[in-house]
């Protein structure tokens, strides 16, 4: 009967203690996590939607969430969150909460800050090299050719960065180096947040 | 993937193992930098980039190995721990768990709770959180019942059940919550929309809901309905009716609208509520609560907003205007996650790169600034204007309320006349704005400033109307109160000779008792003041509305239709749609809460206006922002300005309270309207109670409380304590720059100790890029001596002069201006002794400039 009076009969899919275990694991209420599981099932097809606990729903779906439609990082986030083995990037039930818990608005800015850091470490090595946020600016300035900057600027502007956040002038920047920066901005915690 | 394994080991396996870990990693590291240094000696730009991988990857290896050891011996306890413990459950006797083990045993059941609870502030898959959350949980149920003995163990039992059962409920309690918030998804879709700026005014406007619904209910609840339901019906007394003269047009709409007529007469305003001390079956003491209501309501609201100052500032632990990571905050976190509309993302996107690109070239050009005096000129010219503006509005205000003083004596004026007040005060509000923004252009200030100032003006703008408005009222009130004398006595005499003439007539019949419509009856400034203020909410509340409708859907409708047939393109534009002006419908929030607040002890009936107003507000304003406004072209963040806007709501608040206390403690009350009539000052009503409702004592304790002997000492308490709480803050905030110096200090000392590869230090890479490019393959050695020289005292044993004296001939030794004058290298080996160097002495560097000049460096040896 757990939630049965928030969300109708689409509670009942997801076992009572299981639901229990999400709640303390993420950040998420009960109501965001069963509207979470029927967000989730409206992007399986109809036949799949029975089990969408154990379900993958591939990132050409989760792509079409006007939550993540408009986001310059939507493959990033798939890429980053997705536990995919094949590596296409697909999404389970679980991986999707993972999402939700983290962009959630009571997720630790701690939390935030480390995911952040995996959206934007664009070749998965661990440190944000000039490679990284070169795409990242490109990823903020979007796709219009006029809006892009030139190279100096890029260039100049990299640097700048560099000489704020590389406290260890290894000329990349660390997941420590990131959070440090990024924990002193008033408005990380309140923009990097997702709700469905 | 292997960063994730080892962070997770790291945050499983206790503290001590972590230090001790980390400690070997520095020796490690020791090592690796100086193997590394051995190799990297010739080549310098292999030497700067390899050797940190190399000592990276080590670093991992390192990691993991003894990670790996020690969750081996953490398994091999844990597991001897589970036999002991398991064998111990299944033979269930306590003796055979020792003291020593249960103390451990309980420790690491505390240790798994706590897991438990933290679980989701790690960065872990689903799929491990889940797994290892069973299997704490598994362990803390399985050994949970062996802790505590005989008695102890079903009492350990009950209160884990209750704690469990507790937490459940805690779960619920907060689902319940989230639940009841109101309008969440409202907000979500203006946010997906408009960004959170945008959201962070409607946030604010529910948050204004709630705070206005307890004062709601705070005055409904304890004033209004108890007198509409127990105190004396309409018609009773001459307070609770409409006089004679009024009586025909009492009902007509135009009258109502005024808030005439029967409004007036209802208990909506202060002058419908007797003075009796009890009313109904309950003896509620009305005029007391109707006091201390009054009191609460400025009460709650201050503390409400203190508080959630408080929280906003503890939220916010980062000071916001720490401006050492301007590119990396634009570059990190200006993206909006909540953005969901594509023609949003865009905006966001142009906006982005005009702020990347403005700050390119404001660093570039922070320096040169031409024709300063024109500058200077300018913006003193615009502020003369807008003072000038400032006391233009005040003194029309005033003109326009002395004026309406002069029209309320006369007879048959129109609606112009009567209305004219606030009719004023709307159009001011309306038009100054955008008057000052263009005189704002002569200035030319940063945006961001230029906002802050334009906020100021139109405060001070809202805040000389109201005040002015007020002292106007003032002088009203005033003129009221010596009327009011020369009724009094009228009434007396009135009523006496009524008495006197039917006791003539008829002395054995008790007299008719007069009609109190027929009563003649003071001005009762209270209401007047009262009716003021209502009026003046629902003419701000007409005007907004207004103005929205005007303003930004008409607006909307015209260029999207007219657009079709017009000779320039609408929508790109002269009127193009309307921009959510966040700052201008905070600042009208506020300022009608201040109204609000100062109204309300006069009209009890104002709070309950001001809630459909809110209510009405927050689906109307939803509405239009989503139909007819685009997003904004230059957007300021909103967490910053949270606490701005609570600090406006609190000085308004304040001065609100101001005029409300000095009524209350300077001026008398009416004779004949109100729950205080009769007394000689409103708070008489306190008094009172405590001397017919309390025992004598407490007379006695409060008349020494309120004796100024007491209080003096006490206000001078306070005093003192806020000055030594202020002194401990600023304490500890020097304690903080201090901590984070020394952080940085030791950092760099670190960093210092770890790389002795001289391509990593900024300072010297510097000095170095502007040698000679010939000394460049010399260079590598060179650094580790530089090392040596940087340290104060001289401990280092092997100081060769060479590159000592260079450093000596500029007075500032260590900065740009010292390397310039490139010295006759000598090259130099360097015995290496890293353990005793002394700790390096310089100022650290600031971090948002790391290749400027540092004074500190290279000052303990001024003479080479």
């Amino acid at each position: 009967e757990q939630g049965s009076g928030a969300m109708g009969g689409s509670a009942s899919l997801i076992p009572r203690d299981l639901l229990g275990e999400y709640q303390e694991l993420t950040f998420l209420s009960k109501q965001e996590i069963l509207l979470a599981y029927r967000r989730f099932s409206e992007l399986l097809p109809k036949e799949e939607r029975e089990n969408a606990c154990s379900a993958r729903v591939p990132k050409s779906q989760i792509l079409t969430l006007p939550e993540l439609r408009a986001n310059p990082f939507q493959h990033r986030i798939c890429h980053v969150f997705s536990t995919s083995e094949t590596g296409d990037d697909s999404m389970s039930f679980e991986d999707f909460l993972d999402m939700l818990s983290v962009f959630s608005d009571s997720a630790t800015s701690d939390i935030k800050s480390h995911y952040a850091f995996r959206i934007f470490d664009f070749d998965n090595d661990g440190i944000l090299d000039r490679k990284d946020l070169e795409q990242l600016v490109n990823c903020l300035t979007g796709q219009g050719e006029e809006s892009r900057l030139s190279s100096a600027e890029m260039e100049q502007l990299i640097q700048n960065i560099l000489e704020e956040s590389d406290i260890d002038k290894d000329g990349t920047i660390n997941l420590s180096e990131f959070q440090h920066v990024v924990s002193r901005s008033p408005d990380f915690a309140s923009s990097f947040k997702i709700v469905l | 993937e292997d960063e994730e394994e080892d962070e997770s080991k790291e945050e499983d396996n206790g503290s001590q193992q972590n230090r001790a870990s980390r400690r070997k990693n520095y020796q490690r590291k020791n090592r690796d930098g100086k193997k590394a240094r051995e190799e990297g000696g010739q080549k310098k730009d292999r030497g700067k980039t390899v050797p940190n991988k190399d000592q990276k990857e080590s670093e991992n290896k390192e990691k993991k190995t003894t990670k790996r050891g020690k969750e081996g011996e953490n398994k091999q306890k844990k597991s001897r721990k589970n036999s002991t413990s398991s064998a111990s459950s299944n033979s269930s006797d306590e003796e055979s768990l020792s003291e020593e083990e249960l103390a451990m045993l309980k420790e690491q059941v505390e240790q798994k709770k706590k897991l438990i609870s933290t679980m989701r502030n790690k960065p872990w898959r689903m799929v491990k959180k889940l797994s290892v959350l069973r299997e704490a949980q598994d362990f803390v149920e399985k050994f949970e019942g062996a802790l505590g003995k005989g008695k102890g163990k079903k009492l350990y039992a009950y209160k884990m059940m209750m704690a469990k059962k507790w937490v459940k409920f805690k779960r619920d309690f907060e689902n319940f919550k989230t639940q009841c918030i109101p309008w969440e998804m409202k907000i979500k879709e203006v946010e997906s929309h408009f960004g959170s700026s945008v959201a962070s005014y409607f946030i604010f406007l529910r948050w204004m809901y709630g705070v206005n619904l307890v004062l709601f209910g705070l005055i409904f609840g304890l004033v209004i309905i108890p007198e509409v339901l127990m105190g004396m019906p309409y018609g009773s007394l001459p307070r609770k009716t409409v006089p004679r003269a009024e009586q025909e047009t009492a009902m007509d709409f135009s009258v109502l609208w005024d808030f005439e007529g029967y409004i007036k007469y209802s208990a909506l305003f202060y002058g419908y509520y007797n003075n009796q001390r009890t009313i109904g079956w309950l003896k509620y003491r009305l005029p007391m609560a109707y006091f201390m209501v009054g009191i609460s309501v400025f009460g709650y609201s201050l503390m409400v907003v203190i508080r959630s100052m408080a929280r906003n500032a503890n939220e916010s632990t980062a000071d916001g205007d720490d401006d050492n990571f301007i590119f990396s905050w634009k570059m990190f976190t200006s993206w909006d996650y909540l953005i969901g509309n594509p023609e949003t993302a865009d905006n966001k996107f142009a906006s982005i790169t005009t702020s990347f690109k403005e700050s390119i070239v404001d660093e570039q050009e922070s320096n040169k600034d031409e024709n300063i005096h024109l500058r200077r000129f300018l913006r003193v010219l615009a502020n003369v204007l807008i003072i000038c503006c400032l006391c233009g509005s005040g003194y029309l205000i005033y003109f326009v309320v002395k004026r309406s003083q002069t029209f309320s004596k006369m007879q048959n004026i129109g609606w112009y006349e009567r209305n004219e007040v606030e009719i004023v005060m709307s159009l001011l509000g309306m038009f100054c704005p955008p008057l000052f923004e263009t005189i704002a252009a002569l200035e030319n200030y940063h945006p961001r400033i230029g906002l802050k100032w334009q906020l100021g003006r139109i405060f001070a703008l809202f805040l000389g109307n109201l005040y002015t408005f007020l002292l106007a009222l003032m002088d009203d009130v005033n003129e009221k109160l010596a009327e009011e004398d020369v009724v009094k006595n009228i009434t007396h005499w009135t009523l006496l000779g009524h008495h006197n003439s039917s006791a003539g007539n008829d002395s054995t019949v008790t007299p008719p008792p007069l009609d109190p419509a027929d009563v003649p009856r003071g001005p009762c400034w209270e209401t007047t003041v009262g009716i003021e203020f209502v009026r003046l909410t629902v003419s701000d509340i007409m005007v907004t509305y207004i103005t929205i409708l005007v303003g930004d859907f008409i607006r909307a409708c015209f260029v999207r239709f007219v657009n079709y047939c017009w000779c320039w393109d609408l929508e790109a534009g002269f009127p193009s749609y309307a921009e959510f002006d966040i700052s201008g419908n905070v600042l009208g929030l506020v300022f009608n809460q201040g109204m609000i607040w100062m109204g309300s002890f006069y009209a009890p009936g104002l709070v309950g206006i001001n809630v459909l107003r809110l209510l009405t507000s927050m689906y109307f304003q939803c509405w239009a922002v989503m139909s007819s406004n685009v997003p904004h072209a230059r957007v300021f963040k909103a967490s910053k300005s949270n606490n701005f806007y609570m600090g406006l709501l609190l000085l308004i608040l304040f001065l609100s309270l101001l005029p409300v206390a000095y009524t209350i403690m300077s001026l008398p009350p009416s004779f004949d309207c109100g729950p205080f009539s009769g007394k000689k000052r409103m708070y008489d009503v306190i008094q009172e109670t405590i001397e017919l409702d309390f025992p004598l004592f407490v007379a006695k304790i409060f008349s020494y409380v309120a004796n100024p002997g007491l209080i003096i000492p006490a206000i001078l308490l306070m005093v003192l304590t806020i000055y030594y709480l202020n002194a401990v803050s600023k304490a500890y905030q020097r304690a903080n720059t201090e901590l984070k110096k020394k952080m940085q200090m030791q950092r760099e000392e670190e960093k210092n100790k770890r790389n002795n590869k001289a391509s990593t230090n900024p300072m010297l890479q510097d000095l170095e890029d502007l040698l000679t490019p010939s000394m460049k393959t010399e260079s590598p050695p060179k650094h580790a001596e530089d090392k040596k020289i940087e340290s104060p005292s001289g401990s280092s044993p092997a100081r060769k002069p060479g590159r000592g004296e260079a450093l000596a001939g500029s007075p500032m030794a260590g900065g740009r201006g010292a390397a310039l004058t490139p010295p006759s290298q000598v090259f130099v080996t360097q015995p290496r002794t890293p353990g005793v160097r002394a700790p390096y002495p310089g100022q650290p560097r600031p971090w948002g400039h790391p290749l400027g000049p540092v004074p500190g460096r290279g000052r303990g040896q001024p003479c080479f």
